[in-house]
């Protein structure tokens, strides 16, 4: 019991409390980048890694930060380390940044990190921020990935680049759909989630 | 016909409730209704019905597009026949060739598009919807005739469950479902969908010397020197009869403005479409196009056209009397009508004209102003209210 209300932070954001399906946040990024399925990862691994640090900094400097500034705050903190995602990425991964361009440095904007810092690490331990910046990480970045990979396999019948779809399905006539590449297709497909997610879940049904 | 009638009702109890096949009730139900007036009365509230129900709506449109889908299946025939050489016009050869060409298309928007409503029906416990009845005859009339089954059937597929199922059936759609399963089509296959190699069925033979398949809007938008010959697909000018007749390529329902207009008769003789609608459309797109003819730029070789051509090529016609007066879509109030009307007119040329990307606009202005139509609707309803409020004098004390 004990330890599942430790980890209570890292589970619940996955599903019941996930930031695109429930509190439709980050929703931009995720028709943004999701045309293949390569960003879609990089992305969602940033995210995770923004926001689990940025969580932990501002938990340990919670009882420091004025309440009328912390909003300045937090976005020093995460426009930190944005900049150091980004260079990361430049330095290990460059065709990635530059297919991802300028969302890497608008994950400062990102309204998940933000509502994270807000709801929980100011309130909360450095452990259990972590725990809630993974979580939330992961939530958003499963999401990411599914719709990542549904639009880049129908999209351009690939996924991270390999061919999926043999060659005679193209010569039989078999065609890439090219509206999976187009964001309002990635806004259907995170419906179609997002249906799916709610009939399972029917507590969460409106 | 007694006979018939004897026998359903002999099975009739089987799928009332406890029968055994009690759970098809709503298919039974549909396609008993769509042989017989049910001698049902209702039971409460109100109890004079139009004798004109939705089915026969429906199937008053359908008989609306009768005219155009003839036609267009000769003239598929025509151009064919054209483009390979074939010296040939034998009437019922050329209707053939189109009938044969098209019947897999309506075919799979039919057995996709009846399919999905059955099913959710069941699952609902609905009664079957007619809706489908007309959306599956229009939506092969406009795409290309070359359109392969399987792209029809994921586009109707698409269309019948995320613009109509999931906001609730027949008659709650926002958008029209012919023209959303069109739009999927054109966004998700453009190679398919536009371009000049798609509207002449050449049926694997070999093309004469000279022919080009480009549809008339296709060749002007594409044209370098403004107001060139717009030609047929050998390259012979087309006179304005030809035009007004529709013996040119492209999406096979609406070529002919001819047998719009006779569709658009039987529509606004029996009350169906509504008349203002259709003319505040007309009105629309012929003063857009006369604007456009006005100041008519070579950036935008459409432009040059003259107005009365402009309307008769391309889906514009077909789109504002088949399309614009659907009346879920539609506004509901009067001076909305005219507005919404107005609108799909002048949006169509403005994209026809200035946006050189899309060849055709009155798909995405249909589609635009479906959107608008409950805005529209709204204010005509609130500024009524206010302007009434205002005369309304509150005698206090």
């Amino acid at each position: 019991m004990n330890l599942k209300k430790t980890f209570l932070p890292l589970i619940n954001p996955i599903s019941k409390d996930n930031p695109i399906l429930v509190q439709v946040l980050g929703i931009c990024s995720a028709l943004a980048v999701t045309s293949k399925l390569e960003p879609a990862l990089v992305m969602a691994v940033s995210v995770t890694a923004v926001c689990a640090l940025a969580n932990v900094i501002i938990s340990l400097m919670r009882n420091t930060i004025p309440q009328s500034i912390r909003i300045i705050v937090q976005l020093v903190v995460v426009a930190a380390l944005v900049v150091v995602v980004d260079q990361v990425l430049k330095a290990w991964n460059y065709e990635v940044s530059k297919a991802l361009s300028v969302f890497i440095g608008l994950i400062i904007t990102n309204c998940i990190i933000m509502g994270r810092l807000e709801a929980f690490a100011l309130n909360n331990r450095p452990w259990p921020s972590f725990l809630d910046g993974i979580g939330n990480g992961i939530g958003y970045g499963v999401i990411l990935i599914i719709v990542g990979f549904f639009r880049e396999l129908f999209g351009s019948g690939t996924l991270l680049g390999y061919q999926i779809f043999p060659q005679s399905w193209y010569d039989a006539g078999y065609m890439n759909n090219g509206l999976m590449i187009l964001p309002p297709m990635a806004l259907i497909v995170v419906a179609c989630i997002i249906w799916v997610h709610r009939s399972y879940n029917k507590d969460l049904q409106e | 016909m007694k006979g018939l009638k004897k026998k359903i009702d002999s099975i009739k109890p089987q799928f009332e409730k406890g029968g055994r096949f009690s759970k098809l009730h709503s298919v039974f139900d549909g396609f008993y209704t769509f042989l017989y007036t049910p001698n049902e009365t209702s039971r409460s509230g109100v109890h004079i019905h139009d004798s004109n129900d939705s089915k026969r709506t429906m199937i008053t449109v359908v008989i609306a597009l009768l005219p155009c889908c003839l036609f267009g299946m000769w003239n598929i025939g025509l151009q064919h026949f054209m483009a390979t050489g074939n010296p040939s016009r034998e009437f019922f050869s050329l209707f053939f060739y189109g009938f044969w060409a098209v019947l897999p298309q309506i075919l799979t928007a039919y057995i996709v598009g009846l399919g999905i409503e059955f099913i959710v029906a069941q699952i609902r416990g609905h009664e079957i919807q007619e809706g489908f009845l007309v959306s599956g005859i229009l939506i092969p009339m406009i795409c290309p005739v070359d359109t392969p089954w399987w792209m029809l059937a994921v586009a109707v597929a698409f269309a019948v469950i995320f613009a109509k199922e999931v906001f609730g059936g027949t008659g709650y759609n926002f958008l029209n479902v012919a023209l959303v399963t069109r739009a999927f089509l054109f966004f998700s296959y453009p190679s398919k969908m536009s371009g000049d190699n798609v509207f002449v069925s050449l049926g694997g033979e070999k093309a004469v010397d000279g022919y080009s398949g480009a549809t008339p809007l296709g060749q002007i938008a594409s044209s370098t020197e403004p107001g060139a010959a717009v030609t047929n697909i050998l390259g012979d000018p087309l006179s304005f009869g030809d035009i007004f007749m529709g013996y040119y390529p492209g999406s096979w329902g609406e070529t002919s403005t001819l047998c719009i207009l006779i569709g658009a008769a039987i529509l606004l003789l029996t009350g169906i479409a509504n008349w203002r609608i259709i003319v505040s459309a007309l009105c629309g797109g012929l003063l857009m196009s006369v604007v456009a003819h006005n100041w008519a730029s070579p950036l935008y070789p459409v432009s040059y056209l003259d107005p009365i051509t402009q309307i008769c090529f391309g889906g514009f016609m077909f789109a504002i009397v088949f399309m614009a007066t659907d009346p879920v879509t539609a506004c509901r109030t009067t001076i909305g009508k005219y507005i919404y009307g107005f609108l799909i007119g002048a949006i169509a040329i403005i994209i026809r004209c200035y946006n050189t990307g899309y060849p055709e606009g009155a798909m995405l202005s249909v589609l635009l102003m479906n959107c608008f139509a409950p805005l529209i609707d709204w204010c005509v309803v609130n500024s009524n209210i206010r302007r009434r409020m205002k005369r309304m004098t509150v005698k206090n004390s």
